[in-house]
């Protein structure tokens, strides 16, 4: 019977239903996307690192995971490392920012194809000339770029010559030598990238690589990818605890001024419970159970929003971003939609409850 | 052969209402017995008292002093919670304002009774009740919400559901106080008819005299006094 009145509560105010509950969705969302995006975005950084088609990657003494924007490695490493035994290719590359979190990488794309398979065009070819640059589908769609579009980043115009399937390390290529001159790193490498003749080798390969290079970073591909996650990215963790807490309060805010609302709204109701013998618990009962479906569906809503996001990123923006479906923070996004309901129910379930029966019922 | 025991007895009742530094006394010693089965109208004008005494009869405001007992329960000293279940299990309440909740329909809005009191689904109250409906002539209209029913069938609705767990008192104030004449003539026969035919106690809080007579009795208030004109 409670039930029964609590779900004709929320069908006869429908509007204030649905405002609350997509109030509470854009809180569940807010908390999923920005996961989705942190997930998505390591996610797409492991996959193109692994579609380099290396077996090992070196870098820079001292440098973090995610952290890309020098070169220090000089180029005469790489050909050092070119002679060790079991490596059939090494090719270096220079990464340089062009703005935000975006970046360009150098490449040289004779021995890069070599060990990558080679990008797979969509439209156009390799690199021609010296201004030219290549760019994956998503940064073409993007920044809605065709081949022989003029491209404008690091003060100077490009042309795309070739627009390829994205996954292979980077979104946006340059010929390795122009961006080392251009970055002021005439023959450096930010990363060298090492191709074995047989995976199998990896470990004595390693144990050469290191022993030559005893301040360098050796990772094998597998190792590396599994270091992209968010508990090696510096705040990131914060981050999401900081958009929780605010999706606590936000959630809190709105069930809060949705509920006292509807207190002040149905005082006479109130009234007429307690006339019928209601105890104070039955009529916070009837709210908190009113909370948490407001809250379940926003829940659910905020689940659908989320692919209402992600739908709207990887249209507009998959070059920048990248997010993805974390059903395994469902349950979390849950708990927190609940748990900032159930205190922004608390005050006015507890009025309600508190509410006096006569004044109730000569409320107008 | 001594007398049955009154339902109600209320004996030196006195209410101070306090607003800010000033005291309103509401009732001034009230006497008042009320026997079971009895149909008594209780009339008086504006500030007489009588909504006072019906809400602390009903259990929904406290005494300040003097003694209430009803059905062997005394009432003027108990607590909120004790209050509550004298509502429950006591008294069934009839508004002028009808007061049905909006969002259920007629008949959820009885069964809502039935389901604070803890009891619903019992067999005997559904044959009983429904000659009670078929008497209150609101049977076929028990799936509608209160906005499609007439004043006069909220009222019905509003009477069914204050006798569907059985009372030892109906306490109605005011129950014509928003019926045209022909729909105010029909619930006060119905709530004669309830007591001539079920026994059932009604206490009723008007200040029509024409609605006072269909009472067996009727007592008279004044500056929170029971008077004997």
């Amino acid at each position: 019977m409670i039930n029964k009145l609590v779900f004709q509560n929320l069908k006869h105010r429908w509007v204030r239903t649905v405002l609350s509950a997509t109030a509470v969705g854009v809180q569940v969302t807010m908390i999923l996307t920005l996961v989705g995006l942190s997930f998505g975005t390591l996610e797409d950084m492991s996959q193109r690192s692994k579609g380099a088609g290396a077996d090992i990657l070196i870098r820079p003494p001292g440098s973090s995971i995610i952290g890309l924007s020098t070169a220090p490695i000089p180029e005469k490493v790489l050909s050092f490392v070119g002679k060790l035994p079991h490596v059939a290719v090494a090719t270096g590359t220079v990464v340089h920012p062009i703005g935000g979190a975006n970046s360009i990488t150098g490449i040289d794309l004779d021995s890069f194809s070599r060990m990558s398979g080679g990008f797979k065009y969509i439209k156009g070819g390799p690199f021609r000339n010296p201004d030219d640059v290549i760019v994956d589908e998503y940064w073409a769609r993007q920044y809605h770029l065709d081949v022989g579009d003029e491209y404008t980043f690091l003060n100077r115009k490009w042309h795309v010559c070739g627009i390829v399937q994205p996954g292979k390390l980077a979104r946006l290529f340059i010929p390795l030598k122009i961006l080392q001159d251009l970055s002021a790193n005439t023959g450096k490498l930010t990363m060298i990238y090492v191709k074995l003749d047989d995976p199998a080798n990896l470990r004595e390969a390693m144990k050469a690589i290191r022993a030559a290079l005893p301040d360098y970073q050796i990772y094998s591909i597998a190792e590396y990818v599994s270091l992209i996650s968010v508990d090696n990215i510096p705040g990131l963790k914060a981050f999401i605890y900081v958009v929780i807490g605010i999706s606590i309060v936000v959630g809190f805010l709105v069930v809060f001024l949705s509920m006292y609302t509807a207190v002040l709204e149905r005082t006479r109701e109130i009234g007429i419970l307690k006339a019928l013998g209601a105890t104070p618990g039955m009529v916070l009962g009837i709210l908190v159970r009113e909370t948490v479906i407001l809250a379940l569906i926003g829940t659910a809503a905020g689940i659908l929003f989320t692919y209402g996001t992600r739908w709207a990123i990887m249209r507009y923006v998959p070059g920048s971003l990248t997010q993805i479906i974390v059903p395994d923070w469902w349950p979390i996004a849950t708990l927190v939609s609940l748990a900032g309901s159930l205190l922004g129910a608390l005050y006015p379930g507890w009025k309600a409850a508190r509410q006096d029966a006569i004044e109730a019922l000569a409320y107008e | 052969m001594s007398e049955p025991q009154p339902l109600i007895q209320v004996r030196n009742l006195a209410k101070i209402y306090r607003m800010g530094d000033v005291e309103v006394h509401a009732l001034r010693g009230v006497d008042l017995t009320v026997r079971r089965g009895e149909f008594i109208a209780i009339v008086g004008p504006s500030g007489s008292g009588k909504s006072t005494l019906f809400y602390i009869l009903g259990g929904l405001a406290s005494a300040s002093s003097g003694s209430v007992i009803i059905d062997g329960k005394e009432l003027a000293l108990m607590s909120d919670t004790e209050r509550t279940r004298v509502r429950r299990d006591l008294v069934g309440f009839v508004f002028q304002k009808y007061n049905l909740l909006p969002t259920l329909s007629a008949q959820d809005n009885i069964t809502m009774a039935q389901f604070i009191a803890g009891q619903t689904h019992k067999p005997e109250t559904a044959a009983w009740f429904r000659r009670t409906l078929e008497l209150l002539g609101v049977g076929h209209r028990l799936d509608h919400k209160p906005r499609s029913l007439s004043g006069g069938e909220q009222q019905r609705v509003a009477i069914a559901r204050a006798i569907v767990n059985h009372p030892a008192l109906v306490l109605a104030d005011e129950p014509t106080g928003n019926l045209d004449t022909e729909n105010s003539e029909v619930v006060l026969k119905l709530l004669r008819d309830l007591n001539e035919q079920t026994g059932q106690t009604i206490l009723m809080i008007t200040h029509n005299p024409e609605a006072a007579a269909y009472a067996h009795r009727i007592v008279h208030m004044r500056d929170g006094r029971i008077i004997h004109p």
